[in-house]
């Protein structure tokens, strides 16, 4: 029995063990401010993970040009912005960013000329369904740091690209729930509900929402993105127009014209908006009781 | 000859007994295949972020391999008294440092091929075509690479007191190339005489060891390095191991070897 002594008093340690943990687990959950729901990288990263989601949603953008991509020593040279991820040939955004991109410029010395030939020279961004690459470091950002608003804006962008529509929901929705307040998430979702799924009664409600949470932040001294304002406003008019109503329509462009950079555009479809309205009204005023 | 491949064969013997090589390449293994097997929004053909991590993986523990090996060489049979009877065969100083050279670049080489065997597996797996020529032309530069830093390692080895400071400075030698290496230059024009021409001389007299990570081309599916700019680089990497050499034997043939 003397024998065994030993490892029945392990046993009971063991045992000990077992069942404190069991009372334990419940109870310490409250003891942490830290909420259940923080996964690993919050728990081992703290807010330092903010750091490496800036990092990694950068390595997105060096993905997407292939490599290609402005050192810390060239910050001049460095997007400021994200507005090129999301640009087409041929847009203003993308005709700045190629001129921003001439980083290079002629070798200063052998030593540069000869290792040019062991990196990539040549700017030029993803396509052909190879855009995707990015999607990981995206992923990756977002996990990171969830109140990185371009970091979903982006990939939402890339995704509906791709034709994946659901995915691309999937995500905005997740940047929703991790920032309430974002018009600019608001604003996508409404655009893949109008654009994609062609829901203009979804989209009607979103981007409602994404004016009001606009108004809000004004309201709140947080100075919104004019431009964003201008965008919402712009395509929810559309959306007004295709669906008749077009006094809900002026007031929307109205809206837009104070934030818009091409006021004049917008004054002139108001202009032949209200034609269009004065026109319709005298048809409709025999109806009216 | 045969004494230094003599030397050469039982660094390689001490490679394949040690535990570090394996080590590093199951955890680059498992590291590579864990975040290969992440589903990202459903895209079975994304590729290029398992290809970057590998890669970096494969970087850092040659890096690792190279350096860990070479630092401890000299000063471990110093610390174990082989070094005498070792000198006493005839083995010269020169063919020590040569064996010892040979030995742990021929290792290193060894544990590459084993690595990008299975980096070409991984990438291959996903991408379903094997560019085996790019992939034969990043292993020789990032070997020829290594060579230099091997070179490097065992002129520190002779240098320093300890193989931990010499690894400690050798890595941040190393890693300080390859990071700011290329930027030397920038760097030193925005600054003010004398200064400029102190970072610019050493610009031009620091192996440029970043011509030699042809990562990028590989990860980003680019062209092949011309092979005359690759034989040119090569004979750039062979006389800076010649020039770490000859000063590890310098230094070594005056060295008192009693502790």
């Amino acid at each position: 029995m003397k024998r065994f002594a030993p490892y029945l008093v392990l046993l009971l340690l063991l045992a000990a063990c077992f069942s404190l943990a069991t009372v334990l687990q419940e109870r310490s959950a409250s003891w942490s401010k830290r909420g259940a729901s923080d996964n690993v990288l919050n728990v081992l990263l703290g807010d330092g993970r903010r750091l490496f989601a800036n990092h990694f949603f950068v390595q997105a953008d060096i993905s997407f040009h292939s490599g290609y991509y402005p050192s810390i020593f060239d910050q001049a040279s460095r997007p400021k912005d994200t507005s090129h991820m999301t640009a087409k040939e041929g847009e203003p955004a993308e005709e700045e960013h190629e001129k921003q991109m001439n980083f290079l410029g002629p070798p200063r010395d052998w030593i540069e000329r000869f290792g040019r030939h062991f990196i990539i020279t040549e700017h030029t961004h993803l396509e052909g369904h190879k855009e995707s690459e990015i999607l990981p470091w995206l992923k990756l950002a977002a996990e990171l740091d969830p109140q990185k608003i371009e970091t979903y804006t982006v990939a939402a962008y890339w995704l509906r690209d791709l034709g994946k529509i659901k995915e691309a929901e999937r995500f905005l929705r997740e940047g929703l729930l991790n920032n309430p307040d974002s018009y600019d998430i608001l604003f996508d979702l409404g655009r893949l509900y109008y654009e994609s799924n062609h829901d203009a009664a979804r989209a009607r409600k979103i981007w409602d929402l994404a004016l009001r949470r606009w108004s809000e932040q004004e309201a709140a001294n947080k100075k919104p993105d004019l431009l964003k304002l201008d965008d919402i406003a712009v395509n929810l008019s559309h959306l007004e127009q295709t669906e008749g109503n077009l006094a809900r329509a002026v007031q929307l462009l109205e809206l837009a014209k104070k934030a818009s950079p091409h006021p004049d555009v917008l004054q002139q479809q108001i202009a032949e908006l209200k034609q269009k309205l004065a026109t319709r009204a005298p048809a409709a005023a025999p109806k009216a009781p | 000859m045969n004494t230094v491949s003599a030397l050469a064969g039982v660094v390689i013997k001490e490679l394949y007994r040690r535990k570090d090589f394996y080590v590093l390449f199951f955890l680059t293994a498992v590291i590579t295949l864990v975040m290969g097997s992440v589903s990202f929004f459903h895209d079975a053909k994304i590729v290029r972020y398992v290809k970057e991590i590998a890669l970096l993986l494969i970087w850092v523990s040659a890096l690792v391999i190279a350096i860990g090996t070479t630092a401890r060489q000299i000063p471990a049979e110093r610390e174990s008294r082989t070094i005498f009877p070792l000198l006493a065969k005839p083995v010269t100083r020169w063919q020590v440092i040569l064996g010892k050279f040979a030995g742990c670049w021929l290792a290193c080489g060894l544990a590459l091929i084993v690595f990008y065997l299975f980096f070409g597996v991984v990438s291959g797996s996903r991408e379903h075509h094997w560019p085996l020529l790019n992939f034969c032309q990043a292993l020789w530069l990032q070997w020829v690479m290594l060579g230099v830093v091997v070179a490097f390692v065992l002129l520190g080895s002779v240098v320093f007191a300890a193989p931990s400071s010499n690894a400690t400075i050798s890595f941040i030698v190393v890693l300080g190339i390859l990071v700011l290496g290329r930027y030397l230059n920038q760097v030193a024009l925005q600054q003010p005489e004398p200064l400029c021409a102190v970072i610019y001389g050493l610009y031009f007299l620091i192996p440029h060891l970043e011509w030699f990570d042809v990562r990028d081309l590989i990860i980003y599916d680019q062209h092949l390095v011309g092979w005359v700019d690759c034989g040119l680089a090569t004979l750039y990497a062979v006389l800076y191991m010649a020039v770490f050499l000859v000063g590890a034997w310098l230094v070594f043939r005056r060295k008192p070897l009693n502790l």
